[in-house]
C-alpha cells in the first residue's frame, strides 16, 4: 500500500479505481476517463493532487538561491502572488523536475514538485539551500485539489465567502493568494482556465463534497493524462529526465539564457545548444488513421532518421490519437510510426492540440 | 461487481467463448475485463480466413490507458472478425457479450471439447481470487 491523500477514503467511496502513482494510492478514474475528460473541457471538474509536494523556502537569500536551482529566471517575479513554471537542472542540462514556483515576499517563496520525484528533490534543493541559508520545510499539512474548466473558477468560488469569492475571481492568470485561510492560485494543467487550491487537509473532503454537488465531477489521473497532453504540457518522467536537456524536451522557452552573468546549475552545458541549436527537438504528432499511439513507439523520418515517442494517447477532445515524440532537428511534416510492426501515417504539429476546449490543429500550419 | 453469463465458457485471461447452432464460436471479452480495460478506443480484429493456435494473441483491444492482447480461447479458423468495432469500440464498453463480440471461430476438430475451458461458476472464482 502506498501514501495516501486526505481524500483517499472519499475516492474510494466514489467508486475510484485506485493505482500506485509515484508511491501514492491514487484515483486513475471513477467511472469513465472520456467523460470526466469532457466534462474538464465542457464544464468542470475537480481533481486531487494533494500527493504534490509544497516547498516552502524561506530567507533574505531565497531569490539568490531559485536564480541558481532553476533555468528560468524568478527575477521575473515582481507581483507577489505572481508564479512562475520552470526546470531544474543537473550539470549536465538535464532535468531534475519541472516546478512552479510562487513569489509570496522578498524572503518567501513555496514551489510546488512532483510527488514521484519529491526525495531528489528535496535533497538537491535542501543541498544548494543551506550554502544561501535558505530553510527548507515540505508542507504535508496541505491538501491540493485542481478544478478545472470552462465553469471551474465560478464553481470553486462558491466554496468561499462573498468576499473572498470576489478576490478568488479577481486572480489574474498564473497568480495565487492567501485567500479565506487557503492559497488559491489560477493555475492549472488541464488547457482550460481553473484553479488549483491547498488547503488544511480537514477542509479536503468537505470542499470536494461541496463542488460534487455544485455539479463539479470528480476527475482521476487518467482523464489529468489526457488533458495535459491535448494542451501540449509536458509529464516528467516521459517527456524529459536527467538524460534530457530543455530544448529537446519542447522547454526552451523556460531557460532564460539572459542575463548572461546568472549562473544558474546547467548553464555552461546548454550554452552550446542555445548557441548553435538542439540536434533534437520535441514535436507533436496526430495520427491520421485508426489506431492508438504510445510512449517508447519508434518514429520513423522520412528519408533516414528516427525518434521516440515520448508520451501517446487517445484524444478524447479530436478523437483521433495524439502524441509527443523527440525526433531529429530537421524533421518535417510528416513522418510514420511503428505500431505492433505497422507503419502508420502521422502528421507532425506543433503543440498544443487543444486550448479552451478549442481543437488547435486543424488551422496548424505544421511544424515550427 | 461485474457479470458473468452463465451459457458462456471462460478463460482465465478473460475471454468468454459461445456455442453458436452452426457449430462455430464467438469469442469476446468479459465484463470485468472491459471494465478494468477503461473506455475501448481503438479495436484490431483477425481476418477471415486465419487460423490460430489456442493461446495465441489473435486480436488487440486498446482503451485510452493502454494496449491489451486478447487470445484465442481455442485453435481454430477465423471466419470473421467483427466489423461494427472498428466504428463503435465503446460496444466492448456497452455490450461485452452481445453487440461487442470480438471474432468468430471455427474450431478445429476437437478444439472444442479439449479447450481447458472455464465454467461461469469457475471464472467467477477466478475473479474472486483475483480480488474483483
Amino acid at each position: 500500500m502506498g501514501r495516501q491523500t486526505p481524500l483517499f477514503k472519499l475516492h474510494q467511496e466514489l467508486g475510484a479505481r485506485i493505482v500506485d502513482f509515484g508511491g501514492w494510492d491514487m484515483p486513475v478514474q471513477y467511472s469513465s476517463q472520456i467523460g470526466e475528460h469532457h466534462a474538464v473541457r465542457r464544464a468542470a471538474g475537480v481533481f486531487d493532487v494533494s500527493h504534490m509536494c509544497v516547498v516552502e523556502l524561506r530567507g533574505a537569500r531565497v531569490r539568490a538561491l531559485l536564480q541558481r536551482l532553476l533555468a528560468n529566471d524568478v527575477a521575473k517575479l515582481r507581483t507577489p502572488g505572481k508564479a512562475l513554471y520552470g526546470c531544474m537542472l543537473n550539470e549536465r542540462g538535464g532535468v531534475i523536475d519541472d516546478t512552479i514556483v510562487y513569489y509570496l515576499s522578498d524572503s518567501w517563496f513555496r514551489a510546488v514538485v512532483n510527488a514521484g520525484t519529491r526525495d531528489k528533490d528535496l535533497a538537491w534543493i535542501r543541498r544548494h539551500a543551506s550554502a544561501c541559508g535558505v530553510e527548507v520545510t515540505e508542507r504535508t499539512d496541505l491538501a491540493m485539489l485542481a478544478i478545472q474548466g470552462p465553469e471551474g473558477r465560478a464553481k470553486a468560488a462558491q466554496l468561499l465567502a462573498a468576499a473572498d469569492a470576489g478576490a478568488a475571481l479577481a486572480l489574474p492568470t498564473f497568480v495565487g493568494r492567501e485567500i479565506g485561510g487557503w492559497f488559491v492560485a489560477r493555475t492549472g494543467y488541464t488547457g482550460e482556465d481553473g484553479f488549483e487550491i491547498m488547503m488544511p487537509a480537514a477542509d479536503a473532503v468537505p470542499a470536494w463534497r461541496q463542488l460534487n454537488s455544485f455539479g463539479v465531477a470528480s476527475c482521476g489521473l487518467g482523464a489529468r493524462d489526457t488533458l495535459r497532453l491535448e494542451a501540449g504540457m509536458n509529464l516528467y518522467g516521459n517527456d524529459m529526465d536527467e538524460g534530457t536537456q530543455p530544448f529537446e524536451s519542447g522547454l526552451g522557452w523556460t531557460v532564460a539564457m539572459e542575463p548572461r552573468e546568472r549562473a544558474f546549475i546547467g548553464r555552461e552545458a546548454l550554452e552550446p545548444i542555445a548557441r548553435g541549436g538542439s540536434p533534437r527537438k520535441l514535436v507533436g504528432l496526430v495520427l491520421t488513421e485508426r489506431g492508438v499511439l504510445r510512449s517508447h513507439q519508434r518514429v520513423v523520418i522520412p528519408g533516414g532518421g528516427e525518434g521516440e515517442i515520448t508520451s501517446g494517447t487517445f484524444s478524447p477532445t479530436l478523437e483521433r490519437s495524439i502524441a509527443f515524440a523527440r525526433v531529429p532537428a530537421g524533421t518535417g511534416a510528416a513522418v510514420q510510426v511503428e505500431v505492433r510492426g505497422k507503419l502508420l501515417n502521422v502528421r507532425v504539429v506543433k503543440p498544443p492540440f487543444v486550448r479552451f476546449g478549442q481543437s488547435l490543429i486543424e488551422s496548424s500550419k505544421g511544424p515550427s | 461487481m461485474s457479470t458473468v453469463p452463465a451459457d458462456l465458457k471462460y478463460t482465465r485471461s478473460h475471454e468468454w467463448v459461445r456455442t453458436l447452432a452452426d457449430g462455430t464460436v464467438a469469442v469476446g471479452i468479459t465484463d470485468h475485463a472491459q471494465h478494468a480495460l477503461g473506455d475501448l478506443v481503438f479495436v484490431e480484429v483477425p481476418e477471415a480466413g486465419r487460423a490460430v493456435k489456442a493461446g495465441e494473441p489473435c486480436a488487440v483491444v486498446e482503451s485510452v490507458k493502454a494496449a491489451s492482447d486478447v487470445y484465442a480461447p481455442l485453435a481454430g479458423e477465423v471466419t470473421a472478425g467483427n466489423p461494427k468495432l472498428k466504428e463503435k469500440p465503446e460496444t466492448l464498453n456497452t455490450d461485452p457479450y452481445g453487440e461487442g463480440w470480438l471474432m468468430r471461430l471455427k474450431p478445429a476438430p476437437g478444439a472444442l471439447t479439449g479447450a481447458a475451458l472455464l465454467s461461469a461458476a469457475d471464472y467467477q472464482k477466478v475473479l474472486e481470487a483475483e480480488g474483483g
